[in-house]
């Protein structure tokens, strides 16, 4: 629901409107209110609600939701505080602030957090988990033009980011312990999990997930950075979600995760030096907000410290903290937020003597901050005073159990500490002097109502605690311990014991505390006088940097190159372990050679080939032509051998490929550059070096191939797939030539892919060449070309260009006259393509051979004068047709490419198979002719667009001297 | 008659792997044809070398008997598919050359 608001929201965006966003937004967090209020009366018999979708069963990922009494609590809590706070946001974000945007992350923020704590599937709750990372980012930088907003929210993302990764490594090992990610399940085998080996590991990163999360030291320094945001997003997510996430999860996993020793050492050191520092730190701060942030780390120490223990009554006080803290810190976060706006500062060096402007806030404020320091009558206190009872108690014997009452005590006293400083330097003292905006005055009524609701619910759970809070709390710690749950009472006076005492103690030493230093703190610099130098900011500032910049500039420096020829050189050398690796693992042994049965002939054409292939090799840097003809021959080898092993129509298409690559590569040719052998023969030492080393690489590979190869045309072929192509194909695809058959219509699809690729091919190299531009050195005429005019120009009996003209005459004219025949030819073997060698492809060349020795006989201009080719039709025409012989099938019902075949009758010809698939390689066809014609003559119409390129630079080399 | 095909791959190999790490964009162009040669008959060849018997279903020779025709499509469509990679190598050579005014890879000219 939370999500479709925010959807809501973001349609608003552009819009002006600054309360109807706010409107959806308060409707949507009070209908979560209200569905949740309505859940009541079923989760208190201590049923759970539950509601499940088929997401990905296959991996034991469904998208259940699940509502037991603690997840109830936390929603009333995340959707009755996101009420509060969007109903104060509609009042503090001023007139210029995008609003619509941040409601809309708003209540994306609220969605994801409410998916969290009833996700019933623990990789869903990872899912929701990182979506409350990524949209607390989008809310902390929500004024993104300030530098700290940007660099608190990066630093949030990045630590929360790397907790909830942690954080799915996590449940990712518990769902493998359990054998199931179903929560009920998970939370079902404690025992199990607490027994496996892999336990420990677990834990670490599922507490690496929460802690991150929770702000718990040694993490807890992106939380006051992220105080750059909106005051109501900090109230909202520093108090009842984002870090709350932390410990509920801490919460949720308690009967699964904890009571061991590991448990109790990891979360309790954090716990302690969290709820210790954070209150210290807080006491020096100098920035309400920052104040109320360190504090809110003390707290979630108090409640992780409180978990850590493993005793059900200390998870009951965690449970009632987690609540109280949230009331009471929201309404702080509000308070502060108020007197920001009005004051224009959160500097409590400049704040004083509010309460005669303020008085109703500064009331609110007073009331809250005492529940925070733990004031008896104030929730806080209840809650302090359970903390203090379950600290006295012995649960393990270690040195941090000996030292719990006394921190504890401590904490409570510093915590007291900032409380009084809080309200003390800010309601009272002398007027304020220099405010940014003199004259504060009250707020808007509706601005200050959520702090009212918040604070009077302090009083009535601090008062009348079992009437207010004890069903609802009764009904949350029931779900999470279950049969364990202890007796505990919530009434405030409880006898004069140990914690009493201790609270007592508390409350004089903070006092004390306050007085002693309160000339120091009116004008020390910000933060603890210590730690201040020591930032965990800094350090993890420093951090990232070292990694994203220096180390990643170091790895590319090292390991990257701008350099072809070293990354191929990797390419090969990791495809020939690639090759290598496998095969000696599975223990490959080369067959020994046997020549025997070897054809003479058959030897005599590949001795021919092999030199050719060296030839080739060797010729291709300085005589590209020769090179170029003897790759033809290769090919020509690979095309008798295709014919000689029972391939006629791999014959076929090679030979026809082989001609227009040729062509292609001739018209290439004319484009680069003059090589002479020698001019750059000054062969360096490590030139020498680095062929040896190639060729070793060729020649190592090469006889990796020859061997495996051999091995693989040796071994006895197992009976796959053949078979049945073989026996299928004329029964079933009409056809007597099995190859055209799998192409045309077994493996129809993947030819109609591979068509497409060859138009796609045709259209790059298109438009790759309507904006070619040959090099400066290649723009005058060819030297050919220029003798000859030469030649001409010295002949009074001829003009120049003449030699041109009369190039190739006879054979010129043979190849007019063949284009009639090379057509018929082109029809011939696409007809007989699905019973003899032939078929579109080869067809398709031939006919795109015919068009091509037009362009060649007559040259470019003449051979257009006399035919238009248009290939993009020939293209668009081919691949339609294939498309919609495909979809044809679909009419008749069947799956798509399915093909129909008949002999039909036709006049003069006779019999002749006609099956469905003829069009389908009709469509093959048309799309060749175009494709190879475009490429073609796109390289082609180069000697034309080059005169025209000479004309326009004469032109402005003129233009230039006049 | 498959020593004489393996050692014909193994060559060819040789040298495409050579001519690939040449620095000229012409070597590599070719170096690619001759690799894309020597992969064609090697795929060929796993369906077994047999002679004389194309996979034309004839009423007189058993299917058994016939050359497999699977490896026979595959390389089909790679010849075709060859000629389009080495099109597209081929203009972006030229497009490389035309803008850089070098045939080095690297399109910065030669390396001293």
């Amino acid at each position: 629901m939370p999500f479709v608001g925010s959807l809501l929201s973001a349609a608003l965006l552009k819009s002006s409107s600054r309360s109807l966003p706010s409107l959806i937004s308060g409707v949507v967090a009070l209908g979560c209110f209200g569905a949740s209020a309505a859940a009541y009366p079923t989760i208190a018999r201590g049923e759970i609600l539950r509601a499940k979708l088929q997401w990905l069963p296959q991996f034991g990922l469904d998208f259940a939701l699940r509502m037991d009494g603690f997840a109830w609590l936390f929603c009333v809590l995340i959707s009755g505080i996101g009420f509060l706070v969007v109903v104060y946001a509609r009042y503090y974000m001023s007139e210029d602030d995008p609003v619509p945007r941040f409601f809309s992350f708003l209540l994306a923020f609220m969605g994801a957090m409410l998916g969290i704590v009833i996700s019933g599937n623990v990789i869903l709750l990872s899912v929701f988990w990182e979506l409350t990372s990524i949209f607390s980012f989008l809310l902390i930088s929500y004024w993104h033009n300030s530098a700290a907003a940007r660099d608190g929210a990066r630093m949030a993302l990045t630590i929360t980011g790397i907790g909830g990764f942690c954080l799915l490594i996590g449940v990712l090992l518990l769902g493998n312990i359990v054998g199931s990610y179903d929560l009920d399940k998970i939370l079902a085998s404690g025992d199990i999990i607490r027994n496996h080996p892999l336990y420990l590991m677990a834990l670490i990163f599922f507490l690496l997930g929460a802690l991150t999360k929770s702000a718990q030291f040694p993490f807890h320094f992106w939380l006051p950075n992220a105080m750059a945001a909106p005051t109501p997003v900090s109230a909202f997510l520093h108090s009842a979600t984002m870090v709350k996430a932390g410990v509920f999860l801490l919460a949720r996993f308690w009967p699964a995760l904890a009571g061991t020793y590991e448990w109790f050492f990891i979360l309790g050191a954090a716990g302690i030096i969290t709820l210790l520092l954070g209150a210290y730190f807080a006491m020096f701060q100098q920035d309400l907000k920052g104040l109320l942030a360190y504090s809110t780390i003390s707290h979630l120490g108090l409640i992780t410290t409180l978990l850590s223990l493993g005793s059900p009554l200390a998870t009951v006080a965690a449970i009632f903290h987690m609540v109280n803290h949230a009331t009471f810190k929201a309404s702080l976060f509000m308070a502060a937020g108020i007197i920001d706006h009005e004051t224009g500062t959160r500097d409590m060096r400049r704040l004083s003597g509010l309460y005669t402007f303020l008085p109703i806030t500064g009331t609110l404020a007073m009331v809250a901050s005492a529940a925070m320091a733990g004031v008896p009558l104030l929730n806080g206190f209840l809650s302090k005073e359970m903390f203090f009872a379950e600290a006295v108690e012995t649960h393990a014997d270690s040195i941090l159990d000996r030292i719990l009452p006394y921190v504890a005590t401590l904490a409570g006293a510093f915590s007291v500490a900032y409380s009084l400083r809080f309200i003390h330097t800010v309601f009272f003292g002398s007027p304020p002097a220099d405010l940014p905006r003199p004259a504060p005055h009250e707020p808007p009524r509706w601005m200050r109502f959520p702090i009212e609701i918040l604070v009077v619910i302090c009083l009535i759970v601090g008062i009348v605690p079992s009437f207010s809070i004890g069903p609802f709390l009764h009904v949350a710690v029931t779900s999470v311990l279950g049969a364990d749950t202890p007796e505990y009472s919530l009434s405030i006076w409880h006898g004069f014991n140990l914690p009493l005492v201790m609270s007592m103690v508390a409350l004089v030493a903070g006092a004390a505390i306050y007085f002693i230093l309160r000339r120091y703190l009116a004008s020390c610099a910000d933060g603890p006088p210590v730690f201040r130098r020591l930032r965990g900011q800094r350090i993890f500032e420093r951090i990232l940097v070292e990694v994203s910049w220096r180390w990643a500039r170091l790895a590319e420096q090292r390991l990257g190159t701008r350099k072809l020829q070293p990354q191929l050189r990797w390419v090969v050398f990791t495809g020939f372990l690639a090759g290598m690796l496998p095969l000696t693992l599975s223990g490959f042994e080369p067959r020994p050679f046997a020549f025997s049965g070897v054809d003479p002939m058959f030897a005599v054409v590949w001795l021919i080939g092999i030199c050719l292939a060296i030839g080739t090799a060797f010729m291709a840097k300085y005589h590209r032509l020769a090179a170029l003809v003897m790759l033809g021959g290769v090919g020509l080898t690979v095309c008798i051998t295709f014919v000689w092993l029972s391939a006629p129509d791999l014959a076929v298409t090679q030979l026809l490929v082989e001609i227009v690559t040729t062509v292609l590569i001739l018209l290439g040719l004319r484009w680069l550059p003059k090589r002479n052998e020698g001019v750059d023969d000054a062969v360096t030492l490590r030139a020498r070096f680095r062929r040896f080393r190639d060729l070793a690489l060729a020649i190592v590979c090469g006889i990796g191939m020859t061997f495996v190869s051999y091995a693989v045309m040796t071994m006895p072929v197992p009976d796959a797939i053949a078979t049945y192509f073989l026996e299928n194909a004329y029964s079933e695809g009409g056809g007597r030539n099995v190859v055209n058959v799998i192409l045309v219509d077994f493996r129809g699809f993947d030819t109609l892919g591979e068509i497409a690729v060859l138009g796609i091919v045709a259209l790059t190299v298109y438009s790759l060449l309507r904006r070619f531009r040959p090099a400066a050195d290649s723009m005058s005429m060819p030297e050919q070309q220029l003798i000859q005019n030469r030649f001409d120009e010295e002949r009074p009996e001829r003009s120049a260009g003449d030699t041109v003209r009369e190039y190739l005459l006879v054979p010129s004219i043979i190849m007019q006259w063949m284009f009639p025949v090379l057509i018929t030819f082109a029809v011939y073997i696409f007809m007989r393509g699905h019973d003899l060698p032939g078929g579109g492809f080869s067809a398709g060349l031939t006919l795109s051979i015919a068009f091509l020795l037009q362009y060649l006989a007559g040259g470019t201009r003449w051979a257009e004068d006399r035919i238009r080719i248009l290939p993009l039709r020939w293209m668009g025409a081919g691949l339609l047709t294939a498309m919609l012989t495909g979809i044809g099938a679909w009419f008749l019902g069947y799956p798509f490419l399915t093909s129909h075949s008949r002999y039909i009758e036709l006049p003069l010809i006779g019999k002749m198979p006609a099956a469905t698939a003829l069009f389908f390689d009709l469509g093959v066809f048309l799309l060749v002719v175009g494709s190879t014609v475009l490429i073609l003559v796109a390289l082609a119409h180069q000697s034309v667009r080059i005169n025209r390129l000479r004309a326009n630079d004469a032109e402005k080399a003129k233009g230039g001297e006049a | 008659m498959e020593i004489i095909l393996s050692i014909a791959i193994g060559v060819m190999t040789t040298c495409g792997v050579w001519l690939l790490l040449r620095p000229r964009t012409y070597q590599v162009i070719v170096g690619l044809s001759m690799l894309s040669y020597a992969v064609n008959l090697f795929i060929f060849g796993v369906g077994g070398v047999k002679t004389n018997v194309p996979p034309l279903l004839t009423d007189d020779v058993a299917t058994g008997a016939l050359a497999d025709p699977v490896p026979q499509a595959l390389v089909l469509t790679a010849i075709v598919i060859g000629f389009a990679t080495t099109a597209l190598f081929l203009v972006v050579l030229l497009a490389s050359r035309g803008l850089t005014g070098t045939d080095h890879v690297d399109g910065r000219g030669d390396r001293k």
